[in-house]
């Protein structure tokens, strides 16, 4: 998802009984719906491994703002130019919420950004893929966003205090961001014969992508059984990915679009759709820094870091200059 | 990297990708009042050079969407909290008191409402 790939102490999950009586108190109030907060105290696993996340996440927001930036100055008209910098700015304001959480397990923002600018923390893969044309804003926010929204409302009720909380503001702002991109999507559709193609196209090359997001099966995985344990993690891979596939599909039949998905047919028995695994080769090495976008991507989060980094002198210098003053007319 | 590493500036820190920044902005607590007639209510947190960029920036972070009519911002390192382990020393004091809540009085039927 957002966060793909956390991986936790390796171990497994410990029973009760092989817990000290502190781990043992605080997985029971994990079990009994209670919340975790940033002075409580917690295993040093389930501090890293939520900041790993949450980074990962806040990561995400930012470097999603990158793909979406690029069609700012040549959308349509300028009431999608309105929204679209809106959506880019929501994105924005979700990476600094998830930060303010990361913070509370006591690392720094600047640190987080450092990890991310030298490439030793990660964000999701999909925003290593390139937005060739307007339709691609459409599709980023119906699937892209609509993946998000299935990760992260059931994050709302995430075990650690903060990042719940983040993850209730968030939600509330991304609905704005799917439905833009659906409405996109059906301006396209219901258009002339070269935008219905280029909405077909867009959805063609983000539906791959857009499963990946989800991550790779992880129903074997100790990293994700601890994490669900823990219950910073509430759903396991495949089920939201199955539950992405079961609501799109009829939405894009309400656009008159084709999922490119041949095995794509609906299973009675199961009753849900049947489809056909993303290309995982491709996704790991995405992960790996191959992705068609990935250097680009990074080359502009570094760019804007070391560009800013004149203001974010002159304004603390500015503020100790005035704090000087002020103590000296004391 | 594309770009140069960023100068020092006369009389600032410069910062290198790997140092930690001497001067990271400090962190402030964010609190807004919904609407009239209610308390301020913490929403969450930011960086920022100094109280007057932080109420600035609260208003682009935590209030895009109308969410408030008025906004409170404290640095963080001047909040004093209790700790959770005094969580029995300071509260279960309270706890034997029942007759402080209104339902420990038994009040007839026919006296009415009270």
């Amino acid at each position: 998802m957002y966060a793909q790939m956390i991986k936790s102490t390796g171990e497994g999950v410990k029973s009760l009984e092989d817990m000290e009586p502190q781990e043992r108190a605080f997985q029971e109030r994990i079990n009994a719906g209670g919340k975790i907060e940033p002075k409580d105290w917690m295993p040093d696993g389930y501090r890293k491994n939520l900041i790993r996340q949450i980074g990962q996440h806040a990561h995400s927001e930012i470097v999603g703002q990158l793909p979406e930036g690029n069609w700012i100055t040549r959308a349509p008209t300028l009431e999608r130019k309105a929204i679209l910098l809106a959506k880019v700015q929501d994105e924005a304001g979700h990476g600094l919420y998830l930060y303010c959480a990361a913070e509370t397990l006591g690392v720094s923002r600047d640190q987080l950004t450092r990890d991310l600018l030298s490439g030793k923390m990660k964000y999701s893969s999909i925003f290593n893929y390139p937005t060739l044309t307007w339709a691609d804003m459409g599709a980023v926010g119906w699937l892209v966003d609509g993946a998000a929204i299935m990760n992260q409302v059931p994050l709302q009720r995430t075990s650690y205090g903060p990042y719940a909380r983040a993850m209730v503001r968030i939600c509330k702002e991304e609905s704005f961001h799917q439905r833009q991109g659906f409405d996109i999507m059906m301006k396209m559709a219901k258009g002339t014969d070269a935008q219905k193609k280029m909405a077909q196209d867009a959805l063609n090359r983000f539906w791959g992508p857009a499963l990946m997001m989800f991550g790779p099966s992880d129903e074997n995985s100790v990293h994700s059984a601890q994490s669900m344990a823990w219950k910073i993690k509430m759903n396991s891979n495949d089920e939201l990915r199955q539950k992405f596939v079961d609501e799109c599909v009829p939405q894009a039949q309400y656009l008159g679009l084709t999922v490119p998905d041949p095995e794509l047919k609906w299973n009675e028995e199961r009753g849900h759709y049947d489809f056909t695994q993303p290309d995982w080769d491709e996704f790991f090495d995405v992960l790996m820094g191959n992705g068609p976008c990935n250097t680009e991507r990074l080359e502009a989060r570094n760019k804007a870091w070391d560009d800013g980094a004149w203001v974010r002198d002159g304004l603390m210098a500015h503020a100790a200059k005035k704090r000087a003053a002020k103590l000296a007319a004391e | 990297m594309s770009t140069p590493e960023a100068k020092p500036y006369p009389g600032t820190q410069a910062v290198e990708h790997d140092k930690a920044r001497a001067d990271e902005w400090p962190l402030f607590e964010v609190f807004i009042r919904g609407q009239h007639g209610l308390s301020h209510r913490h929403v969450g947190s930011l960086h920022a050079p100094d109280a007057e960029m932080a109420i600035k920036n609260a208003r682009d972070v935590y209030t895009r969407r109308n969410e408030g009519v008025s906004i409170w911002v404290v640095q963080a390192s001047d909040i004093a909290a209790s700790s959770p382990e005094e969580k029995g020393s300071l509260y279960e004091p309270s706890n034997d008191k029942v007759y402080r809540h209104p339902t420990f009085f038994d009040i007839p039927d026919e006296v009415g409402a009270m």
